[in-house]
């Protein structure tokens, strides 16, 4: 039986479930605003070799130079001088729930972190503000050598390993908000999976911020090695408050020969935080690389989740769902690059507005010379739930190879009277109708979740029809 | 309008378990019921038949509340309630249902989902009270009895609601959510357009083993084809959005044999004494 819609009250919304806050507390928390003494201050805070404090550093000279991208969101009303960059709440990180500080241990409990990771995880990272406050692992996984830590104890727990990785996919000078991120990283995931070790179980990762003004800039590392397999979930919310939030993550991954590698993620973040990630991954010989991204959250959201095929037989799909309710703005997409011959890729991109809201699909679609008998397919489907909300589609593509196949779809439909008519004739209320044609409509990809998140998605879905009409 | 309370077999002052009144109708400004009176009463089946374009979908689609129909006149009582000024999914909720004559694809949403869904809306169930819910056991025991009376497999149940159905499917599917939402008043709608001869059959099946002293069944219908298989006790003819004549089964048959050429050729000019019958 596939997605259940369960059903939920009226008035139960996001303020109430993810939207609380707690005091501020914290051990360390930098000067707001962004310059070179906040920079080396973090950098000093967690003891970091030298080489790491030079590459922050230099990595805010490019951000001074770099301008903000002029495409895709509205970006000029974030003030950055107005955030703060890093804030530790809490001097020690758990190894079980009861070394964490009692009330970020609630802040979990209430957000079902905890329970999730008793019911189906392999492991499970929390990152609370700038650090990460909780980490577990499996034993299992541990003893054939998976590692899967926060990113700042991977620099100083596997220096060598990490410094082969960090910044090669996505250097500093990609982009502003690249920039930024590598100037300013805090917490994140990194993972290791060697050789032929298949992890069968998801390993997540939860984020949460809960100061105001809070800016959480996590650095995420994967590699996969050969033949191997990892699935890791990345889940974020945080408090309403009425002035803005920032998040700008990078994600580098790197899929070996033959391994697989899905990365998926339900953003949810509260709709005063600004989401500006930059997420890519490169994949080897008949390796694949699977992007499942979920954004309902979010005031704006640019996210384009990259695969660059580096050598023959590599695969890569972006599946992703945007849903935009009132004064959101959704810009994501997907990117795959065919650098080597027989690669494929398939975009498939679903998004949904509602009460004014804004989603865009921005996509890119690129064949090198001699990337022969490659193929790319690229699907996008839009729902406009009414007359105000809009939804526009920016699809680039860029073929300097014949032979390849290359296919384009794009979609814009509305919710049918025929449809709600048709439901409503069975007892079932507009508001209900209305969210499962939505819920089916993203079916595609609620489908590819582990079952707990789809009954989780359905419901935020649910929560966002009902909330925004109550 | 009286001759159709007549027909049905009951006074006009006692009231009927379903009862149209004077019903008019009017689709993007153009009237297409021009006061239609009818009663059903729980244990009767009654055929409106009548030609391409006489109103008969706007009486069925009217009757469930489909939003392109305006109301302009008259009431339709149900269950002591002018059901008009009722939502939809109220006067389902109430014990109504419509069999369309083509059902709609819900992309996405698999028949067992919805199924559950109709059976626990029609429950009362608010996502509070699971003792209102209908249990997996019980749902799992009531499709599979009624599944099998319409020839359907277990597959259908993780199929999407009508995508990719056959003309087939979809009527059996429609029987299917009549058969396991038990409705006290059902309106079939052109349900055997598009059968084959084995699928109007096991529909017919179905419906005859639901015909009983809570049921009163309205079939639409251009043809008598389906009426050889579920023998209604009445049958009204529909032309030009009134009501020309009503009589028991052996008008259908003689529609069979005449057709509606008497009142398609001059429609205006309907002779009264077809009309009294």
């Amino acid at each position: 039986m596939a997605t259940v819609i369960p059903r939920i009250d009226v008035g139960d919304n996001y303020k109430e479930k993810y939207g609380f806050f707690d005091p501020e507390k914290f051990v360390f928390k930098a000067k707001r605003g962004l310059n070179p003494e906040v920079v080396k201050e973090i950098s000093w805070m967690k003891n970091e070799p030298e080489w790491m404090t030079k590459f922050r550093l230099r990595a805010l000279q490019i951000w001074d130079k770099k301008e903000l991208p002029t495409w895709g969101a509205d970006l000029s009303p974030i003030d950055f001088q107005n955030i703060y960059y890093y804030l530790k709440s809490t001097e020690k990180q758990g190894k079980t729930w009861e070394d964490v500080p009692a009330d970020i241990k609630n802040t979990f409990d209430r957000l079902g972190v905890p329970q999730a990771e008793r019911k189906f995880l392999a492991g499970v990272a929390a990152q609370y503000e700038s650090e990460v406050v909780y980490h577990s692992l499996h034993k299992e996984l541990e003893s054939k050598g998976v590692i899967f830590t926060d990113t700042d104890s991977a620099l100083r727990d596997y220096p060598d390993l990490f410094k082969e990785y960090f910044g090669t996919i996505i250097p500093p000078g990609d982009n502003k908000l690249a920039a930024l991120n590598s100037a300013v990283w805090s917490g994140g995931s990194f993972i290791y999976v060697p050789k032929g070790v298949k992890v069968e179980i998801p390993l997540q990762a939860y984020f949460r911020i809960n100061a105001e003004n809070m800016g959480q800039f996590e650095r995420t590392l994967i590699i996969c090695d050969e033949d191997s397999f990892v699935h890791y979930i990345e889940g974020c919310t945080a408090p309403i408050y009425t002035t803005d939030s920032l998040h700008s993550a990078v994600v580098e991954i790197i899929v070996k020969r033959g391994a697989r590698c899905r990365y998926t993620t339900v953003q949810n973040w509260s709709t005063n935080v600004y989401n500006l990630v930059t997420k890519r991954a490169v994949a080897y010989g008949d390796a694949t690389m699977e992007w499942v991204d979920g954004n309902l959250g979010s005031q704006i959201t640019m996210k384009y989740p990259s695969i660059y095929l580096m050598e023959p037989g590599a695969k890569g799909d972006v599946l992703s769902v945007a849903f935009a309710g009132k004064g959101q703005h959704q810009d994501a997409g997907g990117k795959a690059v065919h650098v080597a011959p027989n690669t494929s890729s398939n975009i498939v991109s679903k998004s949904i507005s509602k009460n004014g809201g804004r989603t865009s699909y921005r996509g890119l679609v690129k064949v090198y010379p001699g990337a022969k008998n490659s193929k790319s397919f690229v699907r996008c489907d839009a729902l406009l739930l009414d007359e105000q909300s809009r939804s526009d589609t920016y699809p680039t593509t860029e073929v300097d190879e014949p032979q390849v196949r290359i296919g384009h779809e794009a979609t814009v439909s509305k919710v049918s009277d025929e449809q709600l008519f048709y439901l409503q004739s069975r007892g079932i209320t507009r508001a209900e109708a209305e969210t499962m044609i939505v819920n089916g409509f993203i079916e595609p990809f609620t489908k590819e979740l582990p079952i707990e998140y789809a009954v989780e998605l359905n419901r935020l879905i649910q929560l966002e029809m009902i909330g925004s009409v109550g | 309008m009286a001759l159709n309370s007549e027909s049905a077999g009951k006074l006009t002052h006692v009231m009927a378990d379903f009862e149209i009144k004077d019903l008019r109708v009017s689709v993007e400004g153009r009237e297409i019921l021009k006061g239609v009176s009818l009663a059903v009463n729980k244990g009767e089946v009654h055929a409106v038949m009548g030609p391409n374009g006489s109103g008969k979908s706007t009486l069925s689609h009217t009757l469930m509340g489909h939003p392109n129909y305006k109301v302009v006149g008259g009431q339709v009582l149900f269950k002591g309630k002018d059901i008009l000024t009722l939502p939809t999914e109220e006067r389902a909720k109430l014990g109504m249902f419509l069999a369309l004559q083509y059902p709609v694809v819900v992309p996405g949403i698999t028949m067992s989902n919805f199924l559950r869904t109709a059976i626990n809306a029609k429950r009362g169930f608010d996502g509070k009270d699971k003792s209102k819910a209908i249990s997996v056991k019980e749902f799992r025991a009531l499709l599979k009895n009624e599944m099998s009376v319409l020839r359907m497999d277990d597959s259908f149940l993780s199929r999407y609601v009508n995508e990719g159905f056959s003309g087939g499917e979809k009527k059996r599917a429609e029987i299917l959510q009549m058969a396991v939402l038990k409705p006290e008043m059902a309106i079939l709608d052109e349900t055997d357009s598009g059968l084959d001869i084995d699928s109007i059959k096991f529909v017919s099946d179905a419906v005859n083993k639901m015909r009983g002293p809570e049921l009163g069944v309205l079939i639409i219908t251009h043809y008598t084809r389906v009426l050889k298989f579920i023998k209604p006790d009445y049958v009204h003819v529909l032309v030009n959005g009134e009501f020309v004549r009503s009589g028991g089964p052996e008008l259908a048959d003689w529609l069979e044999a005449k057709g509606y050429s008497e009142w398609v050729k001059e429609p205006a000019k309907a002779p009264a004494a077809l009309e009294a019958k």
